[in-house]
């Protein structure tokens, strides 16, 4: 019997279209050290969950209703879930 | 009236909203923590600023999830008015009593300066002392105060009448320069379809005495007591 772990990603990225202050800092910062040809910049967050799951699309599941009920705002910000 | 300041660990600014809640109903709120109970015969609640728990994950987040929160929701779904001012106002959207989201400033600096407000909506609970279009000073003090919603939500706000607030420049028009933290459309506060939840980012009750340097808030607060007179 496999153990009861199974670990989750959750990117949370500003959505399309909402405006990323930090993403646009850190883009004015690289060109300020000379680092040309960066288009643009997005900053975002990754939360690590470790999950007792044994099951990929169970513990997918899961992640994705945190991410709904807590871990994003989904107003402004998109997730995507990756299972390790 | 019966008012009640709800606090979690981080809420800084509950002394002065007790003052404001004090100096205009004449009785002292119940101070609440939020690990208390909501008592029951409340007229009105109040989410004061601060950084509740850090400003962990996104402002407002944590506390949204906090027991006392599910008291404060069904208040509001029974009727009941809720205020939220800065941190009180994050709180307030992230637990779904108000919509949109708050940003971080789109300059990315904390304000910590004096704003003109417009009285958007009178003749609520929190603005009827205003009239509509009036303009008062109201300090702000926040980092995360970039008011964001979708076009389809800001077209229904405006279209019932549920925005409170904009930030205007001294001759009453809503610039972009008067919208130091870049919200859209120069929003500032808003209210919920039955005008009892009321959000809002600058403190009007920092400016409620003249030892303050003034009594643009005050109005606020009158509106509040005058509406609760009774109770």
């Amino acid at each position: 019997m496999g153990a009861l772990v199974m670990k989750a990603r959750v990117y949370v990225m500003p959505k399309a279209g909402v405006l990323d202050p930090q993403g646009k800092a850190i883009s004015h910062a690289l060109e300020g050290l000379g680092f040309g040809g960066v288009n643009d910049v997005r900053a975002g967050k990754v939360i690590e969950l470790d999950l007792a799951e044994t099951d990929p699309a169970r513990a997918k599941a899961a992640a994705e209703e945190m991410a709904r009920r807590l871990l994003a705002n989904t107003v402004i910000e998109s997730f995507r879930v990756e299972i390790a | 009236m019966k008012a009640a300041i709800v606090t979690f660990p981080g809420t800084n600014r509950e002394r002065d909203m007790r003052l404001a809640l004090k100096r205009a109903t004449g009785r002292d709120p119940a101070m609440l923590f939020h690990r208390d109970a909501l008592p029951g015969g409340l007229d009105l609640v109040v989410l004061p600023g601060g950084f509740s728990y850090g400003d962990y994950l996104r402002c407002g987040a944590m506390a949204a999830q906090s027991p006392i929160m599910r008291d404060v929701k069904d208040f509001a779904a029974k009727g009941g008015h809720v205020l939220g001012v800065c941190n009180g106002f994050q709180i307030l959207i992230e637990a779904g009593l108000l919509p949109g989201g708050l940003l971080r400033n789109h300059t990315l600096r904390f304000l910590s300066m004096d704003c003109t407000l417009r009285v958007e909506r009178s003749g609520t609970a929190f603005t009827s002392r205003w009239q509509k279009g009036a303009t008062f000073r109201a300090p702000m003090a926040h980092g995360d105060g970039n008011y964001f919603a979708d076009d389809a939500t800001l077209d229904r706000l405006e279209g019932e009448g549920l925005v409170a607030f904009r930030y205007v420049d001294e001759r009453g028009e809503a610039t972009e320069a008067a919208n130091r933290n870049g919200s859209v459309r120069n929003i500032a506060g808003i209210l919920s379809p039955n005008l009892r939840v009321c959000g809002l980012m600058p403190h009007p009750e920092d400016l409620v005495d003249d030892l303050m340097g003034g009594t643009d808030g005050l109005p606020m607060f009158e509106s509040l007591a005058e509406a609760f007179a009774a109770a």
